[in-house]
């Protein structure tokens, strides 16, 4: 069957580790890591990047912009 | 030779516009200058010439039109009287700071505050100053008859895109209520949008793939960006003084005595030096039509053949300061003027001249 | 599946519009302008009409929106965007124009302006963001801001008594003939973003048709004059602002006759 796999990418210098992404998450996939950006920022990353599903919420809020979104059908068992 | 036409001067600032080709007109009616905007509607160049006008919901609404349309490299004109100037000011600042052409005529009342609605010069701190906020100045032109109510739209028109620097007609209730004939200019074209683009490559007409987008401002936060700003606007007003000095000499090539005069005063000034001169009194009348740039060097020039300098302006003494910064001390220099609405006569001034000047 | 095999030009699935620039915004951590800016600039890439679009920045926390919307801009004095966007849009009338205002902006100085730009019916839109604060200027008393709100103007909260109430203008502004569409928006969750990026479309597509004026206002946060966590501003504002300011249409063109 056809499983539905999803990445984002975040800009990490530009992440102001607001958060917001995080709840907008249906499946949890984001957090906030524990390390800064340049501006002293816990900028925000896939902690659980298997359960990304592509679907965009987390970019849709960002108010930065700074997520980008890929999705793929994969095949799987 | 031009249209003849018996009009007020408000009504040949408002048929110079039309025929000018400027592209808006924003205002909000205050006594003495409605005409404009009554003779405007009354017009309805938006059917001709596709000028706009509109009745703001007040005059600084209207300011804020004409940057509006400034902005987007349209040449806009706006009028009021003392109060509603006052209120316009900040526009103005903010148009001055962002570079942007534009035509304020002010038909000056008493005042301050709410005043009355007679003639008066009281605003030429105001007009030359500044007016608004920060280190800027209007090109101020000041017309004595209703012919230059009408000609000298065409100045301002080319004044206010040479510098891109809002231009200010500083007119007062004798001109602009008066009615004289006119002769009328012939009427240019409006631009098409094209040759606005052309001519204002920085406006904002919508951004083409071309080009980087333009922005219109006044804001920089940055002290050393807002310094160099601010200094390549004092540049502007130096060229101005330079290139675009406007004066007019009266009876001066033998003068003893001077008067200093602009607008109306200086049409009752002219009377007076044809009084003095029956008297046998060597009296001239230097005009300054341009009020910003000042013709300051002119009048120092003469300042070394005359024996004192009388600046008159129905103010309690306004102009008289740059005259007196002009000619640095070396002869006297007096004020006489009425103010608060009430005109002097030439007789008045004659005898000002014989009180301070020849005493 | 190796995440690399996913991150592909030919898998991505959203991107930041190219129509913001790269200037980082200027705006606090979650703060809704951020993504009010977006979807704006997406709706005006979606259409295709960057070259035909002007829009005036406000004064206030979003001053600089023309440094972050790569589309010809003006600054407007403190309240008077519509003042400029009334002329910009006569003379250019095949232009799309807006304004992008906030709640002192807007609602208390610039007031006459809205008012009368909605009721003359100008074709131009205006965006309305209301945090019921003061932003920019460090959290003082807005003219949206909540009975018993606090902020650094009312800083035991507002008291309508001594205060005065705060001010619904998009309501006030839907009684007006001359306003077309009027709604309020939110943006602080996947959904709400993608209904306020429809309504931001309706908007456009209707400011085509020369039948008046298209307001919408944004319910937003402003975590940092509320003095908490963007996370806690967001639900703060569902549990507070929303019962005050409901979102959803408030007047909606109405199907022509035939």
């Amino acid at each position: 069957m056809a499983k539905v796999r999803g990445a984002i990418v975040v800009d990490i210098e530009k992440c102001k580790g607001c958060g917001v992404c995080v709840p907008a998450c249906p499946q949890d996939v984001i957090q906030l890591a524990k390390e800064v950006n340049g501006k002293g920022y816990h900028y925000a990353y896939m902690h659980l990047p298997e359960e990304c599903t592509g679907c965009t919420n987390c970019a849709v809020v960002c108010p930065d912009g700074v997520i980008t979104v890929y999705r793929v059908k994969a095949e799987t068992v | 030779m031009g249209e003849l036409r018996l009009m007020k001067g408000n009504e040949a600032f408002a048929e110079a516009c039309i025929r000018a080709g400027v592209d808006a007109y924003f205002g909000y009616p205050i006594t003495p200058q409605s005409e404009v905007i009554e003779y405007l509607m009354a017009a309805k160049p938006y059917e001709t010439t596709g000028m706009v006008v509109l009745q703001a919901e007040s005059e600084i609404a209207s300011i804020n039109m004409c940057y509006g349309a400034a902005g987007a490299g349209f040449l806009p004109a706006t009028s009021s009287s003392s109060p509603g100037i006052s209120l316009k000011m900040e526009g103005i600042s903010y148009m001055a700071g962002a570079e942007l052409p534009l035509i304020i005529l002010n038909v000056v009342r008493g005042g301050p505050g709410l005043g009355d609605i007679q003639p008066a010069q009281s605003d030429y701190f105001q007009a030359t100053k500044g007016g608004g906020h920060g280190d800027y100045r209007l090109y101020v032109l000041a017309p004595s008859s209703v012919q230059e109510m009408s000609d000298f739209v065409l100045i301002a028109k080319e004044i206010a895109f040479k510098y891109r620097n809002p231009v200010m007609i500083l007119s007062d209730g004798v001109i602009g209520q008066m009615m004289e004939k006119v002769e009328l200019f012939d009427p240019i074209p409006r631009r098409t949008i094209e040759e606005v683009e052309k001519q204002c490559p920085w406006a904002t007409t919508g951004k083409k793939p071309n080009r980087q987008r333009n922005i219109i401002t006044s804001l920089d936060l940055d002290p050393y960006r807002q310094e160099k700003h601010v200094l390549k606007l004092y540049e502007k007003y130096k060229r101005m003084e330079q290139e675009d000095v406007r004066y007019e000499e009266i009876q001066v090539s033998d003068a003893e005595y001077l008067l200093v005069a602009y607008g109306s005063s200086a049409r009752i000034c002219q009377k007076t030096v044809d009084l003095a001169r029956v008297e046998g009194i060597k009296l001239g009348l230097l005009r300054a039509i341009t009020l910003f740039p000042f013709p300051g060097k002119r009048i120092a020039e003469l300042a070394k053949q005359v024996k004192g300098i009388l600046a008159v302006e129905m103010s309690t003494g306004q102009l008289v300061e740059d005259v007196k910064l002009s000619v640095n001390c070396s002869v006297p220099v007096y004020h006489f003027g009425r103010t608060g609405g009430v005109i002097h006569t030439p007789t008045e001034v004659l005898d000002a001249v014989k009180n301070l000047l020849m005493k | 599946m190796d995440i690399k095999d996913i991150i592909k030009p030919e898998n991505l699935v959203y991107r930041r519009t190219p129509l913001l620039t790269d200037k980082p915004l200027s705006y606090c951590p979650g703060c809704g302008h951020g993504t009010i800016h977006r979807i704006i600039m997406e709706v005006i890439e979606e259409m295709n009409i960057q070259d035909k679009t002007i829009g005036i920045a406000p004064v206030g926390c979003s001053v600089l929106a023309y440094e972050f919307m790569d589309i010809d801009m003006q600054q407007a004095a403190h309240g008077r965007a519509t003042a400029l966007a009334t002329a910009i849009k006569r003379l250019l009338p095949d232009r799309f124009v807006f304004t992008y205002q906030g709640d002192g902006d807007l609602a208390a100085i610039g007031t006459a302006e809205t008012i009368h730009a909605c009721n003359r019916g100008e074709n131009f839109i205006i965006f309305f963001v209301n945090n019921g604060i003061y932003g920019m200027t460090g959290g003082q008393m807005a003219p949206t801001t909540l009975p018993g709100m606090k902020a650094s103007t009312c800083p035991f909260g507002r008291d309508t008594k001594i205060m005065g109430n705060p001010l619904k203008i998009t309501e006030l502004v839907a009684q007006l003939p001359g306003t077309y569409y009027v709604t309020r928006q939110a943006v602080h969750t996947p959904n709400a973003v993608r209904k306020a990026k429809k309504a931001v479309r309706n908007a456009f597509e209707y400011s085509k048709l020369n039948k008046g004026l298209c307001f919408i206002e944004f319910v937003s946060n402003c975590n940092s004059g509320w003095k908490m966590n963007a996370v806690q501003a967001n639900k703060w504002m569902e549990e507070n602002m929303f019962p005050f300011y409901p979102l959803g249409d408030i007047k909606v063109p109405q199907p022509e006759k035939v």
